[in-house]
């Protein structure tokens, strides 16, 4: 009733992609380097899209500009057609584990049911269904048992797969992942492979940050490759799949 | 059996105390339930700075005969919307910048008291003095607790999200930094209200100490914000009972009383602690 942002729903544009960026530059607030130096990919509906490159390559920069929490320098971005922020239920952002206070006396069944919030807005309260499709997330990643423990009694893994847990349950269109797999565990990294395989049958666009170049080819449809801001060619030898940047 | 009794209702029997049981109820409430975001937020050194801002706002009002409740209150919204609105600015340190605008307006506090005749005056500014609530005190004090509280709870989502992940709240077009002048503007209210009770100087430890002893003992919220409730109250309650029959500082006795329970938490953790070493290393395997 009261939505969080003032700009009002929109649909989806027919016909655009899911995500489309065009000579993308931005710069963390307060300082004078570019963190992104004119970057230009379009990922269609229903593709797993890569991005690679080293610690401060502009992946994560990238994420944040689209999910609308950086503002962008120049260039533009088109969510379905829309700018950023036009309508933020479609866009679920999976953060770094240490943007968050895991010390926050919250559960885990609390913390995905914050998924949940862009569709409340200001003074509605989760309904019973809301709730349902939280519970239903923690199923699906096998944290059934650990839904009433406080967040910070979870593991790296339990925490990464509560995270992802929340992004479903947003039951968004275009995810975006950074940094998911890094330092987890087995078990998570199977279920989230999976999970993400799922999802691709769902006809959800899935874009993820990762440095780890070993299983690109099976677990996803197509990489862009940065380093420095901007995109470069795919290094001989690994995977490139389908065309997302303007490079081979 | 009786004489314990009796000893527990005869102070009650005077209608300040009664004034006063009301009063350290009211402001136990607010400050224990705005003070678990306080503590949760890391604001410790702002809900201190809040407190001691509106010296001069009060000291003015005394001087001038207005009212002394209006004074703070003012004083107190100012330097929420200036602290908030400072600590967006990226040129100098949010604490660095709550120092200066902490100590710059609580000397304008004490050089404008220099001008009044006698110090003296003052002391139920800075140090409280709950015995010294009137009817129309207490009024504004339950109109203050009243709001607060109804606007944690319509808000409480909100806040909560934003509390530990302002990110999340971000990316759904939450504004991060309206809650967090809204919990400003509360935290002036909740100062503002315990003044009277426990003074300038010593606000923020009703605001900081119950709820860092509920921190303690509890993972939820919910229980944290009850705890904390209930340790400020009863701390407001023992402060009562040594200034009535052993004549001390009622407001210095409350703040002890809180640190008292503070002590007990912190025992009670490290005991647990210890106890279920084991499991909690196993949590982390």
């Amino acid at each position: 009733m009261f939505p969080y942002s003032h700009r009002v729903h929109q649909d989806a544009v027919p016909n655009a992609p899911a995500l489309e960026v065009r000579d993308l530059v931005a710069a963390y607030p307060g300082t004078r380097r570019l963190a992104l130096k004119g970057v230009t990919l379009c990922v269609p509906i229903g593709a797993r899209v890569a991005l690679v490159g080293h610690n401060g390559a502009g992946k994560s920069t990238l994420l944040k500009a689209v999910a609308g929490l950086l503002p962008a320098r120049s260039g533009n971005i088109s969510i379905y057609g829309n700018p950023p922020g036009a309508c933020h239920h479609r866009v679920a952002y999976l953060p770094q584990r240490g943007e968050i206070d895991w010390r926050f006396p919250i559960t885990l069944r609390k913390l995905v049911l914050t998924g949940r919030y862009v569709h409340l807005g200001w003074l509605k309260r989760p309904t019973r269904q809301d709730w349902q499709i939280a519970d239903a997330m923690i199923d699906q990643l096998d944290l059934s048992d650990l839904r009433h423990r406080q967040i910070g009694q979870l593991s790296g893994g339990q925490q990464q797969r509560a995270l992802l847990a929340r992004a479903l349950a947003q039951e968004a269109e275009l995810l975006l992942l950074d940094e998911p797999l890094n330092a987890v565990d087995a078990e998570t990294r199977t279920m989230m492979i999976q999970l993400l395989q799922m999802l691709r049958q769902e006809g959800k666009t899935v874009i993820t940050a990762t440095h780890d170049l070993g299983r690109l080819e099976t677990d996803f449809d197509g990489a862009l490759y940065l380093a420095e801001g901007r995109e470069v060619e795919p290094p001989p030898g690994t995977f490139s799949g389908m065309k997302v940047g303007v490079l081979a | 059996m009786n004489a314990v009794i009796e000893w527990l209702i005869a102070p009650f029997r005077f209608e300040f105390m009664q004034t006063a049981l009301v009063a350290a109820l009211l402001v136990g409430i607010v400050c224990a339930s705005i003070g678990v975001y306080v503590v949760l937020r890391r604001m410790a050194f702002i809900g201190d700075a809040l407190s001691h801002t509106i010296l001069p706002g009060v000291v003015m009002a005394y001087l001038n005969g207005w009212s002394l409740p209006g004074g703070a209150l003012v004083a107190g919204l100012a330097t929420a919307l200036g602290i908030g609105w400072l600590s967006r600015r990226e040129a100098i340190r949010e604490d660095t910048a709550i120092g200066v605008v902490f100590t710059g307006m609580f000397g304008l506090g004490v050089l404008l008291m220099s001008t009044a005749r006698s110090f003296r005056d003052f002391s139920h500014i800075l140090f409280g003095n709950i015995l010294g609530v009137t009817g129309a005190d207490l009024r504004l004090m339950g109109l203050m607790t009243v709001s607060v509280l109804a606007l944690l709870l319509l808000f409480h989502k909100e806040l909560e999200l934003t509390s530990f992940d302002p990110t999340h709240a971000e990316v759904i077009g939450l504004r991060t930094s309206h809650l967090r002048y809204l919990l400003l503007v509360l935290l002036a209210f909740a100062v503002v209200s315990s003044i009277q009770v426990v003074g300038v100087v010593m606000t923020s430890a009703l605001l900081i100490t119950p709820a860092a002893a509920a921190s303690l003992l509890t993972h939820r919220l919910w229980r944290m914000t009850v705890i904390a409730v209930g340790v400020a109250v009863l701390s407001g309650l023992i402060g009562l009972y040594a200034s009535f029959y052993a004549n001390v500082s009622s407001g210095a006795a409350i703040v002890l009383a809180c640190t008292g329970f503070f002590m007990l938490a912190w025992a009670w953790h490290a005991l647990h602690h210890r106890l279920s070493q084991p499991q909690i290393e196993d949590v982390w395997n």
